[in-house]
């Protein structure tokens, strides 16, 4: 019965990315396609820490934009100059930090709680933040002076771009285990603010290390793992292909290439569903489920609830930055600015919500839902508008302004969509699979 | 004539009932107590009194006037005053407020009803600035039981008043509520300690499975060869 | 001389603003930490819920200076505050209604709550978006100083000068009347002794006769109220953005946490913490070292703790710092 259900759910999502293909444009929908192929990723993500664990994390963003900078720092080939002017400064830098972290890590481990320990701890701090700046500052400034640009900034390890995606998600989990280790234990409320913080501070240093990202100047032109439509349009067995399919090679080749990057995701989308599965259905997903639904008595069983919320909310985490750095690479550039930290991650959580928090398929399908209604709600958004404004005078300062805001409602209606949701059917489309069924 | 009489009240919290055709009843000016076991559904037959349990079967009448419908709320203003075992103060207000919340529903002047409290728990006027979660175990209980004359009931009821006390203090907090019940209100207690409880009381019930077992005057029970074997270490 | 043109210098651009700025994250803390204290839930919404009443503010402040109605040299928007607080409770009211009570009568997971105030959060960014739309709104009108850093360095023949804006002065005033005003009622009148008794233990305030739905119901015109005053304030003081609200809600729960969710003094505390710390930490020291150090020494560089980008960052640090030694806050809050 269940199994009905979700084919038929998937069925008719595919059903209306093939209508807009037809309606609109196959390159829209194929678009479609990919995203909601990430954002599935992402809330297969998400769904772990809220679904298995009960985790409510605010900073998604942060976490998909630390796959994105793996993207770019594995892929991008190093600018030469750049290291020669400020490179060892950095990596001092940045050894110099490590070292003060530790160090007051290991002060407040080993010495008893007093006064003593306190005012140690901020020395060590303070002194160790004068001299990692010391150094590295002159060493950045001399970084973003190297062709400011075109380049002004460290580039990357020039690796295929392929390794960048189980990169980012090791970016993301170290920053989780970061964050994890330090609010976990306490309130959800807690949690949700800190998370929420991080990431906020992780767009904030994409956006401003230059030296590191080239901060809102952008990297742009990111070594792709798929054709170029342009290289496509040049070779012979493609032009002959795109003869018999009865289309020309440009549209032809930039579906392809949308095709491609299909395939692809779909591959990782594949796993990663395949390993949740999995997970979930083991011995260790019980476990999770069961501190899920009675954390005292877990607790009581001698169970240690916080360090698997850690181990789910790490593991989450990687999976949102692998779908970071998928992400950066569809866009073949590192954006900062477009990482708007409480939008994307509030889409998320819609889609986890909708789909059916702790339901992996659930996840998937809220994915693949609440994207294509994100996008299609503009275009549909701008009709309906015009439609109820069709009555007004042409340049009624009301209708502009009705007409202007039909872009904000998207956001507005993503809230409503939630919240009833959320009141109405909070198990969402495909429920949670429980034990009795 | 009882001034509280709760009849046959079969009842419990979900599907499950945990009293079986309890009675209690209690006279004017004078001390019930509710011993037994544990899980013998003491708390529960009083919560069911004060009316924060459905009761499917069974009656509660206050001074003759059917009660049985009514919220718990509800039966504060008929003169009933309830005393939880645990959570039973505002811990992050001083003890004068504390009395004062417990006065909450009165539009009339409470001094002369606070000087009555504290010429009954003199420590209380002492610490009454003082905020009632710093306060001793035993002062808490005595801010409870304050709390709940505030509105000067006509019936106190007391759930294990003195749970996790120590001895000396359990002596005195018995001796208070001798005080109380002399000013002419009924009481209703549930205790563990049973001896020491029916030793003060003038009707004794003891509950078993959440039925009646034995019911009788405190003296007779604490002489009774059976109820002592059973619950009063012979 | 030195060191009054170092103290002046420092006055004028780290303890005048993070005064002001403290006063408004101590009254966006301080509706955060009702509702929380009270209804037991973080609102995510509160930030919005600023946009919101700043929003009617401003509309009816427009309308009052298009009629020629002003208050000399204060700003006209004080005129319509009360209107914007009516309008921003009726607002929560609704919502309150609509969203949280049927979670309320569940008794749900706080998380709930929470995400559910994630929901309210966007539906009101959206509908105040729709209104006013996202840009810039300029409202502020009277006279812009009390003091002007010109006729500072006259009176006292300082090189460095001192200026306080109006609506500083106003900002901190204001703060001042409606903490005052705020402790009266918490602890002088029935009332607010009420709502200390139900955030203090629920159930023992039920059957002490306080109605649950009179105290939820001034706790939401309460947060209404400090959210708008201190949306306006911020406004009059900065500008009005939508989006500068949400970005808010950082700093004024970090100010809420550090002093302790749930404590009103706490939320006061903390808002100042939390705005001395992100003046103090990011303001760059080159001038005020050179006034301090004899002779003409200048040092290199702008002795800048943090770069101004990571304003943020230093609400999120010291938030980190009290969730590591102190979780309850500096004031010990109700935090279940």
């Amino acid at each position: 019965m269940s199994a009905l259900r979700n084919i038929s759910y998937f069925t008719v999502m595919a059903v209306l990315i093939v209508l807009v293909g037809q309606f609109q444009s196959w390159n829209l929908a194929l678009s479609i396609l990919n995203l909601c192929l990430i954002s599935a990723i992402m809330a297969l993500g998400v769904n772990m820490q809220w679904g298995y664990a009960g985790l409510f994390n605010v900073g998604v963003m942060g976490f998909a934009a630390m796959g994105g900078l793996a993207a770019m720092l594995i892929s991008v080939p190093p600018v030469r100059e750049a290291w020669s002017a400020g490179g060892v400064g950095v990596l001092v830098g940045l050894c110099v930090l490590v070292i003060t972290l530790f160090a007051a890590v290991y002060t407040y481990t080993k010495m008893k709680a007093n006064p003593l320990r306190m005012v140690l701890i901020i020395i060590i701090s303070v002194a160790g933040y004068a001299l990692m700046r010391s150094i590295l500052d002159p060493a950045t400034t001399a970084i973003e002076k190297v062709n400011p640009a075109s380049t002004g900034y460290l580039g990357g390890l020039g690796l295929p771009i392929l390794f960048a995606w189980p990169v980012g998600g090791v970016l993301a989990g170290a920053a989780a285990w970061v964050v994890g280790k330090i609010t976990l234990g306490l309130r959800a409320d807690y949690l949700a603010i800190a998370t929420l913080g991080i990431s906020e501070i992780i767009v904030a240093m994409l956006k401003n290390e230059d030296w590191m990202t080239r901060g809102v100047k952008n990297v742009v032109g990111l070594p792709r793992p798929v054709p170029y439509e342009i290289n496509l349009q040049r070779t012979d067995w493609f032009i002959e292909l795109a003869a018999k399919l009865n289309t020309d090679p440009v549209t032809f080749s930039s579906v392809f290439v949308k095709l491609s990057y299909a395939a692809l995701f779909t591959v990782v989308l594949l796993i990663v569903l395949y390993l949740s599965e999995k997970a979930l259905r083991s011995p260790w997903g019980r476990m999770m489920r069961a501190i899920r639904d009675n954390e005292v008595s877990a607790n009581a069983m001698g169970k240690n609830v916080t360090a698997r919320h850690l181990q789910v909310f790490v593991m989450g985490s990687v999976v949102v930055g692998i779908a970071g750095a998928m992400l950066t690479t569809l866009d073949g550039q590192l954006t900062p600015s477009s990482y708007q930290p409480l939008r994307f991650t509030f889409l998320i959580w819609v889609m986890v919500i909708v789909g059916g928090s702790g339901n992996n398929w659930g996840a998937v399908l809220g994915g693949f839902v609440i994207w294509f209604f994100w996008i299609e709600a503009e275009p549909m958004g701008i009709w309906l508008m015009n439609a109820l404004t069709s009555q007004m005078d042409a340049g009624s300062a009301l209708k502009a302004h009705l007409l202007d805001s039909a872009q904000h409602m998207r956001l507005m209606t993503m809230g409503l969509i939630l919240l009833l949701t959320l009141r109405f059917s909070p198990r969402g489309l495909l429920p949670e699979r429980t034990g009795r069924q | 004539m009882s001034y509280l009489v709760a009849k046959g009240m079969t009842g419990g919290y979900g599907h499950v009932d945990i009293l079986h055709d309890c009675t209690i009843a209690v006279d004017k000016g004078k001390i019930a107590v509710i011993v037994g076991p544990n899980g013998a559904g003491k708390s529960t037959a009083m919560k069911a009194v004060f009316g924060m349990l459905n009761i499917h079967t069974g009656s509660v009448t206050l001074d003759g006037e059917d009660i049985t419908k009514l919220s718990p709320q509800d039966r504060v203003a008929k003169g009933m005053a309830f005393v939880p075992q645990t959570n039973n103060v505002f811990p992050s207000m001083s003890v004068e407020q504390n009395l004062e919340m417990g006065a909450f529903l009165r539009r009339d002047d409470i001094n002369a009803t606070m000087e009555e409290v504290y010429s009954l728990f003199p420590i209380l006027k002492q610490k009454r600035r003082q905020n009632a979660g710093e306060l001793s175990g035993g002062q808490r209980q005595q801010v409870a039981v304050g709390r709940a004359l505030m509105t000067k009931p006509k019936l106190l009821m007391l759930d294990e008043p003195t749970a996790g006390v120590s001895p000396i203090v359990m002596d005195e907090l018995f001796d208070l509520i001798i005080d109380v019940a002399r000013t002419g209100l009924s009481i209703l207690m549930v205790e563990q300690n049973a001896r020491q409880a029916l030793n003060i009381a003038d009707t004794g019930y003891v509950l078993v499975q959440g039925r009646n077992r034995f019911t009788d005057t405190g003296q007779a029970l604490m002489n009774d060869p059976e109820v002592r074997k059973s619950f009063l270490g012979g | 001389m030195e060191i009054l043109n170092a103290f002046a210098l420092l006055s004028n651009f780290v303890l005048v603003p993070a005064i002001a700025y403290g006063s408004q994250l101590a009254l966006g803390a301080l509706g955060v930490t009702l509702v929380f204290g009270i209804l037991r839930f973080s609102n995510f919404a509160h930030g919005d819920t600023m946009a919101f009443g700043t929003m009617v503010t401003i509309l009816f402040t427009w309308w009052f200076q298009s009629m020629g109605i002003n208050l000399g040299p204060l700003p006209t928007a004080l005129l319509a505050l009360p209107l914007g607080i009516f309008f921003c409770a009726v607002y929560v009211l609704i919502s309150d209604r609509l969203v949280y009570r049927f979670y309320r009568s569940k008794r749900a997971d706080p998380v709930i709550y929470l995400i559910a105030s994630v929901g309210v959060m966007f539906v009101t960014n959206g509908v105040v978006r729709f209104i006013i739309g996202p840009d810039d709104q300029n409202f502020s009108d009277g006279e812009r100083f009390i003091i002007r850093a010109r006729e500072f360095k006259e009176m006292t023949g300082l090189s460095e000068g001192i200026s306080i804006k109006v609506s500083q002065g106003i900002t901190f005033v204001t703060m001042i009347i409606v903490v005052a005003a705020l402790f009266w009622f918490l602890n002088k009148t029935r009332s607010g002794k009420s709502m200390r008794a139900y955030s203090d233990n629920e159930d023992l305030a039920l059957l002490s006769g306080i109605n649950p739905d009179r105290v939820v119901a001034i706790t939401w015109i309460l947060a209404a109220a400090l959210a708008t005053i201190a949306g306006t304030l911020y406004g009059l003081d900065k500008s009005f953005k939508p989006f500068t609200y949400f970005q808010l809600l950082l700093p004024i729960f970090a100010a809420a946490i550090v002093g302790g969710l749930g404590n009103p003094l706490g939320a006061i505390a903390g808002g100042f913490i939390i705005a001395f710390s992100e003046i103090m930490i990011t303001y760059a020291y080159k001038r005020f070292a050179a006034y301090l150090h004899p002779g003409d020494w200048v040092p290199e560089g702008l002795l800048q703790l943090l770069s101004t980008d990571y304003k943020f960052a230093v609400s999120f640090l010291i938030l980190l710092l009290v969730l590591l030694v102190r979780p309850n806050g500096i004031f010990r809050g109700t935090g279940t």
